[in-house]
């Protein structure tokens, strides 16, 4: 519930504030997006799987954001950020379907 | 990563209680980071066309494609000048051959006859009821006529051209095989008041004229039209030699 709330008034925020994007965050900021978006849906899933942890989904979702950055800050450093951020949006989103699909039979299903 | 499976759903269930209020509210802070950064993140998408967050080796494949395509048009832009020039160049020029040729034209109609001219000049009548006045007289008065200046002549009705003749036949003058009957009538277009005094000099068209028994009449005229026409033969021997 308090995850929900925050989501909102987040997104609100944004909305009202209309930040600018620092350049250093740009090459991040889309990864760990879909990182942390990865790690709510973990996190939803958990939460229907009566499993949740306010302790577990914090750490999941730093650690996701964080490893996220470091792999496309790695890939930039090696030349081949295109390809390894791509290849995290894949990874990503294949998890997010699949907690996407355990949500789905959870929600018809339970 | 998203919660972590290994650990059994018994254990887990005991964690929140550890865990207390501020994880709760870290979760809460967490989730509200994520729906700014997902706002931030779409408008900026939206806003700047890619290129500002895009990576440097996009940037310099774009920078590629664009030099190439900027050195493609530079080479068009160059050849349609090159043909806008050649044909502006060539319509100047056409133009200017035709204006010329006009000009020329216009000259050579004048001198073969085949317009009717109107000017100043002057009216030569030779009463010579007599029929005294030989082609050489009425010759030498159409010579000085042309070495006064005068642009176009017309003799008794019969335009003087450069081929023209005049000769003495049985039945009296003939100017290109036309009889002319006195009083020949002789109209020339040029600077009048020169062409009235060459015919007056001393020694002149009109006194050898006079000399021989006929009289001459000389008027100035302002404006003067000289209606005889010739038409042009085609040169049957000569040909332009070049």
């Amino acid at each position: 519930m308090v995850g929900v709330i925050g989501l909102v008034l987040g997104i609100v925020l944004g909305l009202l504030l209309e930040p600018t994007l620092p350049l250093w965050l740009q090459p991040y900021l889309p990864i760990a997006v879909v990182a942390a978006l990865d790690a709510v849906f973990g996190g939803v899933r958990a939460r229907l799987d009566g499993i949740f942890d306010d302790r577990v989904f914090v750490i999941s979702f730093i650690g996701n954001v964080l490893v996220a950055a470091l792999v496309v800050f790695l890939g930039d450093q090696l030349g081949v950020g295109a390809q390894l951020s791509t290849g995290v949006v894949v990874v990503l989103s294949i998890r997010i379907f699949a907690n996407a699909a355990a949500i789905r039979r959870h929600i018809f299903h339970g | 990563m998203a919660e972590p499976d290994p650990t059994p759903p018994v254990q887990r269930r005991l964690r929140p209680a550890a865990g207390g209020r501020l994880t709760s509210w870290l979760v809460g802070l967490l989730a509200a980071l994520l729906g700014f950064a997902l706002v931030v993140q779409v408008r900026s998408t939206r806003e700047d066309a890619d290129l500002s967050s895009a990576r440097t080796s996009d940037l310099v494949r774009i920078l590629d494609d664009l030099d190439e395509r900027s050195q493609r048009l530079d080479a068009e832009q160059r050849q349609l000048e090159r043909t806008r020039d050649e044909l502006l160049g060539g319509a100047d020029q056409r133009a200017a051959a035709r204006a010329a040729t006009r000009a020329q034209l216009r000259t050579l109609e004048v001198l073969a006859g085949t317009v009717p001219v109107r000017g100043p000049g002057v009216v030569l009548v030779v009463i010579d009821p007599g029929r005294v006045v030989s082609a050489a007289e009425l010759l030498d008065a159409v010579q000085e006529l042309r070495d006064a200046g005068a642009e176009a002549i017309q003799v008794d009705g019969v335009r003087w051209v450069a081929r023209s003749y005049v000769e003495d036949t049985a039945q009296g003058l003939a100017v290109d095989g036309t009889a002319i009957n006195p009083p020949y009538e002789i109209l020339a277009i040029g600077p009048a008041a020169t062409l009235s005094s060459s015919l007056a000099i001393p020694g002149g068209v009109v006194e050898s004229i006079r000399e021989r028994g006929a009289n001459t009449l000389v008027e100035q005229r302002q404006l003067l039209l000289i209606s005889a026409l010739k038409q042009p033969v085609d040169p049957q021997y000569a040909q332009p030699a070049q």
